[in-house]
């Protein structure tokens, strides 16, 4: 069962991913991305780790992907026409894909050398209590850092959405 | 894993079923109250009282022409409204009405499932609802649907800041996130309630949740997204039969779920005001008698023919009704489903009251209001309740 769920909602990720850059419209590759956290949002609960899914669905599905849909509406931002692909891109683009795998396949397997499978729902620091006490014991300095670090984006953007004072 | 399969099947058909009638009769009991507040009789022709009406409804939505516009993006003006419901009933699955309820043997909690994470649940599945509503305004092709759905986007994701930080004080105090065990930390009565309980009472928690649940279901006098005046009907202009259907659905069951959500939060849920001991126990069993025996006092001087046959005839079901509530038997599970329904009831009364009372506000009124008033008062409400707790500690 858990097995079957990972596949579904891992191809679906996959797919979804895909379709994102495949689209030529805007709300229809934004759609595409909410397809993806939400399909990774399944997955981390399949892990065990349900207040990361349920963080995943309200803070990217949720609130961050509606704000991107909500300023390609404001923009009123239309299909784009497909260009004809470079010389470049025709000729080293699935090599380097490839590459690019390969790459990663290798990486994985020299750091998960033994091969032991994942347990599904083997998670066990994934409630609410745990991921609160980690962050402000554990990991207080790079939480706290990150805090400022949005704290200074959002100064940033409301200094430069700001009208000109005359 | 049989029988689990077959009580959940079972609980899903019965909360599914008790819930579209709801919906239903919502709107019936919402054209009633409304109609009094502005003396006028409301509903009357179908059926007595206009009871059959929902019915009529139901039939004219479901026999209407269902028109697709040439110029609208068919996938997603086709998914819009099935998000829009979908999202709306899915939250009722984590909603506890009572306690558990024991039928021919077999004990079972009256929810349909009780996750660990049920608040964050409901806030995610209402989130996603969004969606709905935005593209069914992006893919009708319309300016007025545009317009409609671009200010329920920034409606919703401004008031949802508010509502979360509302619904964060109640859960420390009762220090969890499951909605079953935070209705079993308020047991004991009225001041057990997060509404009232210490070290810091959620008053004013309470206030902002309800002002954002206002908003955050496009009611009066947040209904911004579907103005009349300026925007024909907002996002779903475009749609008609049951599509339309499922967004006046979808609203109406938004307005339960946050219905039920503020019974859960800060009411206590199924928990009675006071100890079953000290008679609480007996205020159904008094409301309906009560309800009844007037019945039948104005059955026995009928105004007109008619109601001498049936004002009797509701008196004596009132006072059946009455009777059922003191049997011992099904007192275990009445009880608590009467209290639930009670204080939903109470809010989505308030729901209607508001809508039957106060003008719309302004656009720009809607936003400065959330984000200069509601969010620093929400934000301010959370750390005192925050700083309290830790101190009582």
């Amino acid at each position: 069962m858990d097995v079957i769920l990972f596949l579904v909602f891992a191809i679906l990720a996959v797919a979804c991913a895909i379709n994102v850059v495949v689209q030529t419209h805007p709300i229809s590759s934004a759609l595409s991305l909410v397809g993806v956290m939400c399909s990774l949002a399944v997955l981390y609960l399949l892990l065990g780790a349900e207040f990361i899914a349920a963080a995943q669905v309200i803070v990217y599905a949720g609130a961050i992907m509606v704000l991107f849909v909500f300023v390609i509406m404001l923009l009123n931002a239309g299909a784009e026409v497909r260009k004809g692909r470079s010389v470049m891109a025709q000729t080293l683009g699935a090599p380097l894909l490839v590459a690019l795998l390969g790459l990663m396949a290798y990486f994985v397997q020299r750091l998960f050398p033994r091969g032991d499978s994942v347990r599904f729902g083997g998670f066990t620091g994934g409630s609410a209590l745990d991921i609160g006490r980690a962050l402000f014991t554990t990991y207080l300095l790079p939480f706290e850092v990150t805090s400022i670090l949005i704290l200074i984006a959002i100064i940033g953007a409301v200094v430069l959405a700001r009208k000109e004072l005359e | 894993m049989d029988s689990f399969l077959l009580i959940s099947v079972v609980k899903a058909a019965v909360v599914f079923a008790v819930l579209m009638t709801t919906l239903a009769y919502l709107q019936w009991v919402e054209r009633k109250v409304i109609a009094h507040i502005q003396v006028r009789p409301g509903p009357y022709r179908v059926g007595p009282h206009g009871l059959l009406q929902p019915l009529a409804d139901v039939i004219k939505l479901l026999t209407k022409e269902d028109l697709i516009p040439p110029y609208v993006n068919k996938p997603l003006y086709l998914l819009a409204p099935f998000l829009a419901i979908t999202m709306a009933l899915l939250s009722i699955s984590v909603i506890p009405f009572g306690p558990t309820i024991e039928i021919g043997g077999v004990r079972t909690w009256m929810q349909l499932t009780d996750l660990n994470i049920g608040v964050l649940f409901v806030l995610a599945v209402s989130s996603m609802g969004v969606y709905g509503i935005v593209l069914a305004g992006w893919a009708s092709n319309n300016k007025y649907s545009l317009i409609g759905g671009l200010r329920s986007t920034a409606q919703m994701i401004s008031y949802e800041l508010p509502l979360s930080l509302a619904i964060a004080s109640p859960l420390l105090i009762s220090n969890t996130l499951s909605l079953r065990e935070l209705v079993e930390r308020q047991a004991g009565g009225i001041w057990s309630w997060n509404v009232f309980h210490g070290p810091f009472p959620q008053v004013f928690s309470f206030i902002i949740f309800l002002i954002a649940a206002f908003a955050e279901t496009n009611r009066v006098p947040f209904d911004l997204p579907e103005a009349e005046n300026e925007l024909v009907a907002g996002f779903h202009t475009e749609y008609s039969s049951m599509k339309f259907a499922s967004f006046f659905m979808a609203e109406y069951a938004n307005m339960i779920t946050v219905s039920c959500m503020a019974t859960l939060l800060f009411l206590g849920g199924w928990v009675a005001p006071w100890p079953a001991r000290y008679g609480s126990s007996l205020v159904p069993v008094a409301i309906f008698a009560m309800a009844g025996l007037v019945a039948l006092y104005h059955g026995s001087r009928p105004a007109r023919r008619r109601d001498r046959y049936s004002l009797p005839a509701f008196g004596i079901l009132f006072l059946i009704a009455a009777a059922v509530f003191l049997l011992p038997i099904v007192q275990a599970w009445l009880l608590p489903l009467f209290w639930f329904c009670a204080k939903t009831g109470a809010i989505l009364f308030a729901f209607m009251w508001v809508r039957g009372t106060l003008p719309r506000f302004r656009y720009d009124q809607l936003m400065g209001f959330t984000w200069k008033f509601l969010f620093p008062a929400a934000m301010l409400n959370l750390l005192v309740t925050g700083f309290l707790v830790a101190w009582v500690s």
